[in-house]
């Protein structure tokens, strides 16, 4: 079965982890081994954005977990590219790594009450869909399917957590 | 159009920019290249090459604003995004006025990048439609229904040619059924306000007050009975053509309000007394005797000189019966589409009856025939039974005196041969003098 390295870098939701490896398994035969590396961030934090560099991100983890079939990084930190405001994540399109913050998905960040259904929701759909990408997946035009480009929270909270057929079938 | 046809060229100094970007549309299925400057998208660029492009406004050598004035000459349809530093504000302005089509600034939020390109592929996707459906327009309607080889409607598609693309004031003469409306819109739709509509208007039919609400529409309350606002055809013409049909028939006090009109390209509504300014080229048509008309008092000279600045006359079917043959089929083919069945044959004695007539309703008199014989002929053929005149003039005129067979026979042979004596006399099997003779006898007269 190949394996996944699920990176926790300051990721609070824990409690979600059993799910999320469950998920893995049941969407992509995955078997997850988590870590909490101990990584220097320093380098790709940027001050003035108050943010984290995505691409360098995936790019420690490939150095540091190349070993695995996938490497997915969670984490509460929010991620940018130079060009954009923000991403949700990040993934290398036919490759190994992806990474999915969650910093945006608190329905907190919005100043909404608590709520860790939808969270975990959202969060499901951005993990499948980042790991999407590393199974070579593009964005999908069926609204409903999760490969279905999301720039806002609300796009996410519209599509559902599945992969379309014709994307699943690509995975699998 | 798909992700997948669009074509996305990102021209920016800074590799990182170029990269996110890239990679941010390579998820969504875009092609996606990219340039580091100006000079290498100028290269090789060529109208289609590429549907948008994002140009970072700084970079050294050549900016954006320049790369967006040399795209624009070379691609005008590529749309170009500029991509711009919020201390850049006023050079991104300056380039929405010099064709760019919008502005981003870096960084740019995921949510705003999404909209603006789905906005430019919806744009890059109507201009496309908007130019297949005018070339789907331009072959469709060109001289749509107006058929004919004969030496007389050659020269009448060639003044249609000449005239359709100024904006100058046509009149239409010629009798009825000739097909003056299809000479009009034929006009119309060779000419550069094709893609706005004509809007006909057939003067005899309407009493003067309903032709007046009719030309110029009403406010509400302006008669009883007028519960809303109306808009008048001429204010439907509006960037076309408004075509006047029977000219002839209208009467003074309205020629008075067309000649207004015309003069001043503004009116006022019946009942109102906002006034509408509107622009349209005048197409009209008559088959009556206007100098007569006009000499009678009937109609006004100074509307009569309006209309009639460049005039095409219409030859009846029977100045061009060359054209028979051709017509003939055509109504059969257009029939048997519209009937869904097979197209049947004119036999050959059908067809000598049908160069033989004397068409006194012309084109429109001859599908009709022709309509009829498809409703009631039996395949394989049209036979000279199934056209109706012919049934007519068998129970009512024609006498059985051979005086009279001989007049009628004569005449046939004249028209079929256009009245060449020579070789209607050669057909007739009698020389010159004796043919003369016969045309004097018995009164015989050109069409």
């Amino acid at each position: 079965m190949p394996k996944a390295a699920v990176l926790l870098i300051n990721f609070n939701a824990t409690s979600l982890i059993p799910i999320i490896e469950k998920k893995l398994y049941q969407n992509f035969n995955l078997q997850m081994h988590q870590f909490i590396p101990n990584i220097d961030l320093t380098e790709i934090y940027s001050e003035v954005r108050d943010q984290y560099y995505s691409t360098k991100l995936l790019e420690y983890s490939l150095k540091y977990y190349n070993d695995y079939d996938k490497i997915l990084s969670l984490t509460d930190f929010d991620l940018f590219v130079p060009v954009l405001t923000f991403v949700f994540g990040e993934a290398q399109l036919n490759g190994k790594a992806a990474v999915v913050s969650a910093h945006r998905l608190y329905p907190e960040f919005y100043g909404l009450p608590q709520n860790e259904e939808l969270f975990l929701s959202r969060l499901i759909k951005e993990i499948n869909h980042e790991l999407g990408h590393t199974y070579g997946l593009r964005h999908c035009q069926n609204f409903e399917c999760v490969m279905h480009s999301s720039s806002n929270v609300d796009e996410i909270d519209i599509k559902s957590e599945n992969f379309c057929d014709r994307c699943k079938e690509k995975i699998i | 159009m798909n992700n997948s046809d669009v074509k996305i060229l990102i021209v920016d100094d800074e590799q990182i920019v170029r990269d996110s970007l890239t990679h941010w549309f390579e998820e969504d299925g875009y092609q996606v290249s990219s340039a580091a400057d100006a000079f290498d998208v100028l290269y090789n660029l060529e109208p289609g090459k590429y549907d948008i492009m994002l140009v970072d406004i700084k970079m050294p050598k050549m900016s954006g604003l320049e790369l967006l004035e040399k795209v624009k000459e070379i691609d005008p349809e590529c749309i170009v995004i500029i991509i711009t530093a919020y201390a850049s504000v006023p050079s991104a302005v300056q380039a929405l006025k010099n064709g760019a089509f919008d502005y981003v600034t870096k960084p740019i939020d995921p949510d705003e990048l999404s909209h603006l390109i789905k906005n430019a592929i919806k744009q890059k996707s109507l201009k496309k439609e908007n130019i297949a459906m005018k070339t789907s327009i331009d072959e469709m309607f060109s001289f749509e229904g107006l058929i004919g080889e004969s030496p007389e409607m050659k020269k009448v598609f060639e003044l249609i040619k000449i005239v359709a693309p100024q904006d100058t004031t046509v009149m239409i003469r010629g009798e009825s059924g000739t097909g003056k409306e299809l000479i009009a819109r034929a006009i119309h739709m060779n000419s550069p306000r094709r893609y706005y509509p004509i809007i006909p208007v057939n003067c005899g039919a309407f009493t003067e007050t309903l032709l007046e609400s009719e030309l110029f529409g009403h406010e509400k309350g302006a008669f009883t009975g007028a519960q809303y606002r109306r808009k008048g055809k001429i204010e439907m013409a509006n960037g076309g053509t408004l075509f006047l049909d029977e000219v002839g028939s209208v009467s003074p006090k309205m020629q008075v309000e067309l000649l207004r009109v015309l003069e001043t390209k503004q009116f006022t509504r019946v009942g109102g007394n906002e006034i509408v300014k509107v622009d349209f080229r005048l197409i009209s048509a008559t088959n009556e005797n206007l100098e007569k008309l006009v000499e009678e008092g009937k109609f006004r000279e100074d509307l009569y000189y309006r209309l009639n600045v460049f005039t095409i006359y219409v030859p009846p079917l029977r100045e061009r019966r060359s054209d028979i043959p051709i017509l003939a089929n055509y109504f059969v083919q257009k029939f048997a589409r519209q009937m869904n069945k097979p197209p049947l044959k004119i036999s050959d004695e059908a067809m000598e009856i049908l160069l033989n007539h004397h068409w006194p309703g012309n084109v429109r008199e001859l599908e009709n025939a022709i309509e009829r014989a498809m409703v009631v002929g039996k395949p394989p053929e049209i036979k000279p039974s199934d056209l109706p005149f012919l049934i007519e003039k068998n129970n009512i005129t024609i006498s059985d005196s051979l005086e009279a067979v001989e007049k009628n026979h004569i005449q046939k042979v004249l028209n079929k041969y256009e009245w060449n004596i020579s070789k209607a006399a050669a057909a007739l099997e009698i020389d010159r003098v004796t043919l003369y003779n016969k045309i004097k006898k018995y009164g015989l007269k050109k069409n």
